[in-house]
Formats: C-alpha cells, sequence, structure tokens
C-alpha cells in the first residue's frame, strides 16, 4: 500500500467569501496530481459543499469559527478531510432525508439538503463523523477505471 | 470567483445573462435580483446560464427558491443555455425533472 506523500492544510475563516478560495487550491492540487478536467470539477464541488455546509451550520449566528481542510496526496488518490468545531449534526436521519428530486412536487422541494448528496455523488468514498464537531472524509480515486478497486483502504483521520 | 448579473427587460420578460460562478458568496446576489422578479404575475423570468463555468448546491438551492416563488405568484421560470458541467449537476439532483430548462446544451465555456 501507498503511504501519504503531501499533506497540505488549509485553516480559513468560516464564511462565504473564502470557499472560492479553497475551491480554487482545491483545483490546482487535483490538477497536479493529474485528475481529468471532469474529475476535478466533481472534487471542486464536493470541497465547495462541504465547506458550505460549515459556513451555514457549524456556528451559532455572531460567532464565526475556523474551517480546516486537510488534503493527504497520495500515488493513486487525493483524500479530503473536512473539519469544524461547531455543533454536531445527526448523520443518520439528515441523510435519510438527502437524495434527488425523484418524484418529489415543487412544494416538497426544499432549498438546501442537495449538498451532501452532491458530495455522495461526485466523490468515490466518503466518511462522516459528528462526534464532536464535523469531519467529512472524502477520497477521489486517479483514472479509476484503469486501476483496481481499493475500496478499504484508508487512512485514519488526523487527529485533532 | 465573481458573479456578473446583465438585465434586460422587454415588457413583462426579464432576462438575467449570469456569467462567472454560483457558490455560497455570489448566490446572496442572484437570489436579490431573481426573487423579486419572480414575485410580480404576469412575469417571465428567463435565466441565461451560458456564461456560468461553476455552480454548486447553494445555487441550485436559489433556482428552486425561484421556482417556488413564479409557482406561488403565477410568473414563470425559464432557464437556458447551461454548460454541460452546469446541466450535470441539475440532472444529478433531478431537478432537471421540475425546472423548465430550455433544451440546447452549450460546450464548456472556458
Amino acid at each position: 500500500m501507498r503511504t501519504a506523500s503531501d499533506y497540505i492544510e488549509m485553516n480559513v475563516p468560516a464564511k462565504p467569501d473564502y470557499v472560492g478560495v479553497v475551491r480554487l487550491t482545491i483545483s490546482g492540487l487535483a490538477n497536479r496530481m493529474g485528475f481529468a478536467f471532469d474529475e476535478i470539477e466533481d472534487i471542486k464541488i464536493a470541497v465547495s459543499e462541504a465547506v458550505t455546509n460549515v459556513v451555514n451550520h457549524a456556528y451559532a449566528d455572531g460567532d464565526v469559527g475556523q474551517v480546516q481542510i486537510g488534503c493527504n496526496i497520495f500515488g493513486d488518490r487525493i483524500e479530503i478531510t473536512v473539519v469544524d468545531q461547531g455543533k454536531s449534526f445527526d448523520v443518520e436521519s439528515t441523510s435519510k432525508k438527502l437524495g434527488p428530486v425523484d418524484g418529489k412536487s415543487v412544494d416538497q422541494l426544499h432549498e438546501g439538503g442537495l449538498g451532501l448528496f452532491l458530495i455522495d455523488t461526485l466523490m468515490d468514498k466518503v466518511e462522516i463523523s459528528s462526534e464532536a464537531g464535523v469531519v467529512v472524509m472524502m477520497t477521489k480515486y486517479l483514472h479509476r477505471d484503469e486501476v483496481e478497486e481499493h475500496v478499504d483502504r484508508i487512512s485514519p483521520a488526523p487527529s485533532q | 470567483m465573481n458573479l456578473q448579473i446583465n438585465q434586460h427587460q422587454i415588457n413583462e420578460t426579464h432576462e438575467l445573462q449570469l456569467t462567472g460562478e454560483v457558490d455560497a458568496y455570489t448566490a446572496p446576489k442572484l437570489k436579490a435580483v431573481m426573487i423579486p422578479l419572480t414575485e410580480k404575475e404576469g412575469n417571465v423570468v428567463v435565466v441565461d446560464l451560458s456564461g456560468i463555468d461553476y455552480m454548486d448546491s447553494t445555487g441550485l438551492g436559489i433556482f428552486v427558491g425561484a421556482l417556488k416563488s413564479s409557482k406561488a405568484n403565477n410568473s414563470s421560470l425559464k432557464l437556458r443555455g447551461m454548460t454541460v458541467r452546469v446541466k450535470r449537476i441539475f440532472e444529478i439532483t433531478g431537478l432537471t425533472e421540475v425546472m423548465d430548462i430550455e433544451s440546447e446544451v452549450k460546450g464548456e465555456a472556458l
């Protein structure tokens, strides 16, 4: 198994202003790793969704905390961890409410809730833990069609 | 990392031409322009997305809100000029089923 060769970390205020900055940085890393254009776009959306969730939900009004984004770069994949220290949410019950629009009428649609669904759809592997704050860890494999699947291999989340 | 909104009006048809990115930072600006237009009965709001090279769920949420507002106020909302990328997230989330989207899809806007 390959070990992590490079680790990059960002720590930005949990404000909408910085979501694009994080997205551009991750885009640069994914580009350097050799991801295809469409894969880079998928990663950009997934990371933005995770950071936006922190911006919108993690901290009480008026209390702007930080959001930490860590990237482990392996030879065959990028693992991105988005961490906040804000209030946790119930992952189980939240995930049940998420999903595509399938058959819902316009009245039943709500304006949020698509973010986690998109992360799950666009990345190869996603883990969410909500013990102390929320940690979203997502993995995208390089040229996935050309290598064997590595579904069970994941490094432990960095300790806080 | 910005969003430019150009607005044209002919009678009750309001066209919004969007250029740039729709994310958590720029979405409030789009909402502030688009929602009031959908609140007037009889308005036809046409949003041209051909200049959008990035959109995420925050942007989708604004369009869901605008669609609801148009249904509630008897106006209409049409989207057109989606790039392949933007079309894809509307498809993944199933919003293509409920939105009025002009079928012509443009190539990648770079």
